[in-house]
């Protein structure tokens, strides 16, 4: 059902972020022809790389011919825009963007940044994908997880909330609950 | 004769200091009486903010917390960081604007040198900690806080040390509550784990339930996100 034709075929948007930094083995696994080819095989239509201050450029595309077509921007102030108007969220491994997706309720896939020293990062994303929540991945795996992926058989996360701690802090400092 | 003297003064002193010390550590982390004080007394906070997740897990946090009571409201983040006091300024102006002019008791905003950047080797942060810890004094003999939020950024060790040394030297008392970052599940971040270990919190949270298992004297609050 993936390889229909064009044209009438409704915008289905996969949103690439890297967060602040570079990550440019994730920017270069998109550009792929693999990865944009399963992609399009999915049913996705756009593909909308933020590459932050990555120095690999994807090849950017206008779209049809049976292929995905690519766009790129390097940092943007309305990220949750994007990430609203995302039908799959493949995302660098920080908390701010994973949460921010999980709460928008989009299927998301996180790649992990190896390169990084202190990489305590992975830990966040592996227990998530524990709890079903999101796929965890790494650049050279990228493609194997997308041709995987199910994603009807991810959970929606209910969002956290903070009163707990905030009611220890309140008893802790003598006030009166409320 | 003099030299004697002088030795047991010294002895003294340390004595002293080391009774003083066990103290102070001995008194962080027990809960004031309650009292039925409400909105009257409010308490100057510092937050302690940190990009990479922090500062939007601080704000949800804080959120939460009667504004009334932590009022006098000081914000701290990295020199290098840009956003996270701009993200602290917005919801300091959504507040303005949902609850009138009660909340308007001017909230204050401090950047402070980082004592080690991402990916920067530990030796080298030596030095750079030394230059981040007389920054962080200057700003806490200006603050003086009574309670300080913190959950991660590095930034926060030189001030929450700080703070108990002045428990100690008795300018101020104050108490630390840090929330480890949600990021951190199976180990604590290098803040956490000093805060921890050196009895500096007086409340120390964590966000998953296998850091409560290694850390039994934290506590398990789920996730803030």
């Amino acid at each position: 059902m993936g390889d229909t034709e064009d044209g009438s075929k409704p915008k289905k948007i996969v949103f690439v972020s890297v967060g602040t930094t570079c990550f440019d083995a994730l920017v270069r696994a998109m550009d792929t022809q693999a990865v944009k080819q399963e992609l399009f095989r999915r049913g996705y239509t756009h593909l909308l790389i933020q590459m932050g201050r990555g120095s690999y450029f994807p090849t950017k595309f206008g779209g049809g011919d049976g292929s995905i077509a690519v766009d790129y921007f390097t940092f943007s102030s309305s990220i949750a825009n994007h990430l609203r108007s995302a039908s799959l969220v493949i995302s660098h491994a920080g908390s701010g963007s994973i949460f921010e997706t999980l709460q928008l309720a989009k299927p998301l896939i996180v790649v992990v940044n190896e390169d990084l020293m202190d990489n305590h990062q992975s830990e966040l994303a592996e227990e998530l994908t524990e709890r079903k929540h999101l796929y965890c991945s790494r650049p050279q795996t990228l493609h194997q997880t997308i041709v995987d992926m199910n994603l009807e058989s991810l959970l929606p996360y209910t969002p956290g909330d903070a009163t707990p701690v905030a009611k220890i802090i309140n008893r802790f400092l003598g006030f009166p609950d409320d | 004769m003099a030299l004697n003297l002088a030795i047991s003064i010294l002895v003294i002193g340390i004595a002293l200091t080391l009774i003083r010390l066990v103290y102070v550590i001995a008194r962080t982390g027990k809960p004031l009486k309650p009292t039925g004080r409400g909105a009257s007394q409010p308490i100057g906070t510092l937050i302690v903010l940190g990009s990479g997740g922090h500062t939007a897990e601080m704000l949800n946090l804080l959120g939460r917390l009667p504004k009334d009571r932590f009022s006098s409201r000081v914000y701290i983040a990295a020199a290098t960081d840009n956003m996270s006091l701009q993200k602290a300024r917005l919801f300091e102006s959504s507040l303005v604007k949902e609850a009138g002019e009660k909340v308007v008791e001017a909230s204050q905003f401090f950047q402070i040198y980082r004592s080690r950047e991402v990916g920067q080797s530990y030796l080298t942060s030596v030095w750079t900690t030394l230059i981040a810890t007389a920054h962080a004094l200057w700003l806490m003999i200006r603050i003086r806080p009574k309670v300080i939020l913190c959950n991660g950024p590095g930034t926060c060790i030189p001030l929450c040390i700080i703070a108990f040394l002045f428990k100690v030297v008795g300018i101020r008392w104050s108490y630390v509550f840090y929330i480890e970052s949600i990021a951190r599940v199976q180990r604590l971040s290098l803040s956490g784990l000093i805060l921890y270990k050196l009895h500096i919190a007086d409340q120390f949270f964590v966000q998953w339930p296998q850091l409560q298992r290694k850390y039994p004297r934290a506590h398990y609050v789920g996730c803030l996100m």
